[in-house]
C-alpha cells in the first residue's frame, strides 16, 4: 500500500458520474441540497432548526423529522421508479432506452435498497414516535437520547446511499446484493460498501429504536393499562418491535460478514475456499421476512385505529386482533425460505415452508374480516385515511392472494424471479405498508401541528395512487404470468410485451401525480391552516388517550398523567362525561442535546471511510463517536423539572388560545 | 435485579421505576446482542471442517492455552461479582480495587487472544485462508470486541466512582456493567465448548 492509498483509499478522479443521465440526478441532488441549504440561512433559521428540531428529544419532534426524511427519500426512490419504468417501455427491440444496462441495475438496486430502509421503515419510526408515548399515557419514550441517536444514524445512512450519486456507482447486485454477484470478483467497485454500510448505519439505528420502544411500552404505560387495555397500534408496534430485536442483529451480522468477504479476502459467502453463498440467502432472509412484517404491522395497528374512530363503533375481535399479531409475529420467522423454494432443499423442506407460509395468511385473514366487521352497520365517515383503509382492504387481499399461490412451490419454481413476484410483493407494500402509514399521517397530523390536512387534496391524492397503483402493477402480473422476468432492461419486440409495459409506466406516472398532490395538501394546509384548527384536540371522534390532549400536544404530552379503567379509555370517559379535575405534580424532562447528531455524524464519516478504504476516516469516526458516547454518559445534568405551577400556566395558555380562535 | 442499586429504600417511586426501565432495556439490547452471537455461531457450524488448506481444530489449537483464556475470563466475572458487593457496601476502595483485578484479567484474556490470533496467522492459518477460519475470526473476534469494549468501559467506569464515588447514576453503570460481563462470560463458555471443545470433529 502506497502512501496515495493510504490518504485517499479508492478516491481518483474517476469516482464522478460517467454519463449525462447520472450527472443530472448528482446536480439535481446538489442543487436541491444548495436550495435547501440557501432558504434556511436566508431566513436565519439555523439556530431555530438546531435548538428546536436537532437537538431535541422529544419524540413527537423526531417523529416529524422522521417523516419528512422518508418523504424526501420517497422522491429520490420514486424518481428511480420513473426511470424503470421509462427504461422498460421504451427499451424494446431496436430501441435500447434511455439507460445503461450497468444504470438500470444501479437504480433497481436503490430503488429497492431506499423504499425500504429509509421511506417504509422512516414512516414507520415517525410514525411511532408520534404516537406510542401519547397512546400509552406517558410524557416520553424509555430512553430518549438513545431515541435521537437512532433518527441521526437513520439520516446517516440516507446520506451515505445519497453520496453513491456523486462519488463512485452504487451497488448493481439488486435490493439484497445475493453473493456470488455481490462479492469483490464480480463487482469490484464501491457500489456494494455504498449499500452495506448505508444499510448498516440505518440498521443499527433501527435496532436501537426496536429496543427503545420495547422497553417503552413493556415500562411506560399509564397506570390501569394492563395489556388488554392496550390500544391495537401500540400492541402491533410492540409486535414489531420483537421482530426487530430478533430480526435485525442477523442483518448486521449478514453485512458484516459480506464487508469482511469483500475487504479483507474472507470467505463466507464466496464461490470457492469453503464458503457458502445459499448460507447469504438464508441470513438475508431469516431477517428479510420478518422485515416485511415490521413494516406492515405497525400499518395493520394504524387500520385499527382508524376503522373504529370513522365508524363510529368499537373495533370487533381485540383479543383476536391481539392474538393475530402475535400468531404473526412467530409465523414470520418460520418462512423465510419461501423467497428460495428453487434453492433445491428437497420436497420435504419446501412442503413444510410452502405450509407456514399459506397458515400465515390465516391470522392476516383475521384481522382483514375484523376490520370489515368493524364497518358493518357503523357509521362510515368517508374521510381519506378511511379511502386509504378501503383501498388497501381490496389491493392487499388481491396480493395477498398471489402471495399464497406463490406460496406451492410447484408454482413458485415458474412464478420465481418473474414480474408476478414483483407486483405481488409491490401490492402488499404499497398498499399495506405506504396507504396504511399515509393513512396514520392524515388521521395525527392534527395532534401533532394543531390543524387538519386539506381534505380535497387528500381524497385526490388517495385516487391518483389507487388506481395509478392498479395501472401499474396490474400489468406486471400478466406480463411475469407470460414469463417476463424481472430486472429486464431490454427485452425482444416480438413478445408483445410493450404496450403492458406502457400502460405500467402510465400508472407510475399517475402515482407521481397522487404524491403531488399530497405535497399540494401540506402546502395548502398550512397555508388554511386557521380555519382548518384543531379547536377540541379531538377533531375526529377518538377513543384513545392521545385525543384526550390539547392539540398540538405539549412537549410534556399529559399535564396529570392519566389513569386507565378501560380499553378505549378516552372513549369512556366521553361516555360517563364524568371529568376528573386534574392534580398537576412536578415532574422532569431530559434537556436537548446534540450529541446524538454528533455521534451520528462520526459514524457517518466511519461508514464513508469504509467504503472508500480510508482508514484514517474510520479510525477518527470510532473515536469520535466513543469519546461523544463518554461525553454523555458522564453528564449528569441531563433533566429539567417542569414545575406545578409552570403546568398550570401553560394549561391555561393553551386553553385560552384556543377559545380565542374560536 | 433492580435491587442491585437501590439504596436503603431512599429512592423515590419516579426514581426506581426509571431505574428498572434501564436495566430492563438493557436486558432487552443483550437479548440483540445474542443473537448477533446466534447467528454467528450459525455460520460457524455451517462453515466448520477442515477442507481447503486448513487444520482441523485439534490441528491448530493448543487446548491448555485455551483453558488458560477461559480462566482468566471466568475468574474476572468472579471479581466483578466482588465489585459489585463492595459497592453495595459502600466500599468505594474495595470497588475500584476490585474492578481493577476484573480490568487486569481482562486484558490478559484479550492479550492471549490476540498474540493466538497473530500466531496462527503466522503460521498460515488466517482468516482469509478458507471459510472456517474465516467464521472462527469472526465469532471469536466479534466476542474479544465485546471484550475489549468492556475493559474500556470498566476504565471509565473507574474513573467514575473515583471522582464522584459511589453516586446512584455510578452504582447504576456499575450493575448494567456487570450484567454486560456475565453476559460475555456465559457466551464464552457457548465458545469454548462449540468452538474448541468439539471443534471439528462434530
Amino acid at each position: 500500500m502506497n502512501w496515495q492509498q493510504l490518504i485517499f483509499g479508492r478516491l481518483t478522479w474517476s469516482v464522478f458520474p460517467q454519463n449525462a443521465i447520472a450527472w443530472g440526478g448528482a446536480l439535481f441532488m446538489i442543487l436541491c441540497g444548495i436550495a435547501i441549504l440557501a432558504f434556511i440561512t436566508y431566513h436565519k433559521k439555523w439556530k431555530w432548526l438546531w435548538d428546536e428540531w436537532f437537538t431535541s428529544l422529544d419524540p413527537k419532534k423526531i417523529g416529524v423529522m422522521y417523516i419528512a426524511v422518508a418523504f424526501v427519500m420517497l422522491v429520490r426512490g420514486g424518481a428511480d421508479a420513473l426511470l424503470l419504468r421509462t427504461q422498460q417501455a421504451t427499451s424494446v427491440g431496436d430501441s435500447f432506452g434511455i439507460l445503461s444496462a450497468t444504470h438500470f441495475q444501479e437504480i433497481f438496486s436503490a430503488h429497492g435498497s431506499i423504499m425500504i430502509f429509509f421511506v417504509a421503515m422512516g414512516l414507520m419510526f415517525g410514525l411511532i414516535n408520534l404516537v406510542v408515548p401519547l397512546q400509552i399515557g406517558s410524557r416520553d419514550v424509555a430512553f430518549p437520547f438513545l431515541n435521537s441517536v437512532s433518527f441521526w444514524l437513520f439520516c446517516g445512512g440516507a446520506l451515505l446511499i445519497n453520496c453513491s450519486l456523486l462519488l463512485g456507482d452504487f451497488s448493481t447486485a439488486g435490493w439484497l446484493a445475493y453473493p456470488p454477484l455481490s462479492e469483490l470478483v464480480y463487482s469490484p467497485t464501491t457500489g456494494v460498501d455504498y449499500w452495506i454500510w448505508s444499510l448498516q448505519i440505518g440498521g443499527l439505528g433501527s435496532l436501537l429504536s426496536g429496543v427503545n420502544f420495547f422497553a417503552t411500552i413493556v415500562k411506560m404505560r399509564a397506570k390501569g393499562m394492563t395489556w388488554m387495555r392496550l390500544p391495537m397500534f401500540t400492541w402491533s408496534v410492540l409486535g414489531a418491535m420483537t421482530l426487530v430485536i430478533f430480526a435485525f442483529p442477523i442483518l448486521t451480522v449478514t453485512l458484516t460478514l459480506l464487508y469482511f468477504d469483500r475487504t479483507l479476502a474472507m470467505h463466507f459467502f464466496t464461490a470457492g475456499q469453503g464458503g457458502n453463498m445459499m448460507m447469504y440467502v438464508n441470513l438475508i432472509w431469516a431477517w428479510g421476512h420478518p422485515e416485511v412484517y415490521i413494516l406492515v404491522l405497525p400499518a395493520f395497528g394504524v387500520f385499527s385505529e382508524v376503522v373504529p374512530v370513522f365508524c363510529g363503533k368499537k373495533l370487533v375481535g381485540y383479543t383476536s386482533m391481539v392474538w393475530a399479531i402475535w400468531a404473526i409475529v412467530v409465523l414470520s420467522f418460520i418462512v423465510w425460505l419461501h423467497h428460495f423454494f428453487t434453492m433445491g432443499a428437497g420436497a420435504d423442506v419446501n412442503a413444510f415452508f410452502g405450509i407456514m407460509t399459506a397458515v400465515i395468511a390465516v391470522p392476516t385473514g383475521v384481522k382483514i374480516f375484523n376490520w370489515l366487521f368493524t364497518m358493518y352497520r357503523g357509521k362510515i365517515r368517508f374521510t381519506s385515511p378511511m379511502l386509504w383503509f378501503m383501498g388497501f382492504v381490496v389491493l392487499f387481499t388481491l396480493g395477498g392472494v398471489a402471495g399464497v399461490i406463490m406460496a406451492e412451490p410447484p408454482a413458485d419454481y415458474e412464478l420465481h424471479n418473474s414480474l408476478f413476484l414483483v407486483a405481488h410483493f409491490h401490492t402488499m407494500i404499497v398498499s399495506g405498508v405506504l396507504f396504511g402509514y399515509f393513512a396514520g399521517y392524515t388521521y395525527w397530523f392534527p395532534k401533532i401541528f394543531g390543524f387538519k390536512l386539506d381534505e380535497k387534496w387528500g381524497v385526490r391524492a388517495f385516487w391518483f395512487w389507487f388506481i395509478g397503483f392498479i395501472l401499474a402493477f396490474g400489468p406486471l402480473y400478466i406480463l411475469g404470468l407470460e414469463g417476463a422476468t424481472r430486472r429486464l432492461d431490454h427485452y425482444s419486440a416480438s413478445l408483445g410485451w410493450q404496450p403492458l409495459f406502457i400502460v405500467a409506466g402510465i400508472g407510475a406516472g399517475l402515482i407521481a401525480i397522487g404524491f403531488c398532490c399530497q405535497v399540494a395538501q401540506l402546502v395548502r394546509s398550512i397555508r388554511l391552516r386557521h380555519e382548518n384548527r384543531d379547536i377540541t384536540g379531538d377533531p375526529w371522534g377518538g377513543r384513545t388517550l392521545e385525543w384526550s390532549i390539547p392539540s398540538p400536544a405539549p412537549s410534556y404530552n399529559f399535564a396529570a398523567l392519566p389513569v386507565v379503567h378501560a380499553l378505549d379509555q378516552f372513549w369512556a370517559q366521553k361516555q360517563s362525561g364524568i371529568h376528573h379535575e386534574a392534580r398537576y405534580e412536578d415532574f422532569s424532562m431530559p434537556k436537548n442535546t446534540g450529541i446524538g447528531v454528533i455521534i451520528a455524524a462520526f459514524v457517518f464519516l466511519l461508514g464513508f471511510g469504509a467504503v472508500w478504504h480510508l482508514w484514517w476516516l474510520v479510525v477518527i469516526g470510532l473515536i469520535g463517536a466513543i469519546i461523544s458516547l463518554l461525553v454523555r454518559t458522564f453528564d449528569e445534568d441531563t433533566e429539567y423539572t417542569v414545575t406545578a405551577s409552570e403546568i398550570v400556566h401553560v394549561e391555561a395558555g393553551l386553553r385560552h388560545k384556543n377559545t380565542a380562535t374560536i | 435485579m433492580t435491587n442491585e442499586f437501590e439504596q436503603g429504600g431512599t429512592l423515590s417511586v419516579d426514581e426506581r421505576a426509571k431505574d428498572s426501565t434501564v436495566v430492563f432495556g438493557f436486558w432487552m439490547y443483550l437479548m440483540t446482542d445474542l443473537v448477533l452471537f446466534a447467528s454467528l455461531f450459525a455460520v460457524f457450524a455451517v462453515l466448520r471442517g477442515p477442507e481447503f488448506g486448513g487444520g482441523s481444530i485439534q490441528d491448530i489449537f493448543s487446548l491448555p492455552y485455551v483453558l488458560l483464556e477461559t480462566i482468566a475470563l471466568l475468574t474476572s466475572s468472579f471479581t466483578c461479582g466482588l465489585a459489585l458487593l463492595s459497592a453495595r457496601e459502600g466500599s468505594v476502595r474495595g470497588t475500584i480495587l476490585w474492578l481493577s483485578t476484573t480490568l487486569v484479567l481482562g486484558a490478559v484474556f484479550v492479550g492471549m487472544e490476540v498474540s493466538e490470533f497473530s500466531r496462527l496467522i503466522a503460521q498460515g492459518f488466517g482468516p482469509s485462508q478458507n471459510g472456517f477460519l474465516s467464521s472462527y475470526f469472526t465469532l471469536v473476534g466479534t466476542h474479544g470486541t465485546h471484550v475489549a469494549i468492556g475493559l474500556l468501559w470498566m476504565l471509565a467506569l473507574i474513573v467514575a466512582i473515583a471522582r464522584k464515588g459511589l453516586s446512584r447514576g455510578n452504582m447504576r453503570k456499575l450493575a448494567l456493567f456487570s450484567l454486560f460481563w456475565h453476559f460475555l462470560d456465559i457466551v464464552w463458555i457457548f465458545i469454548f465448548t462449540i468452538v474448541y471443545l468439539t471443534g471439528g470433529s462434530l
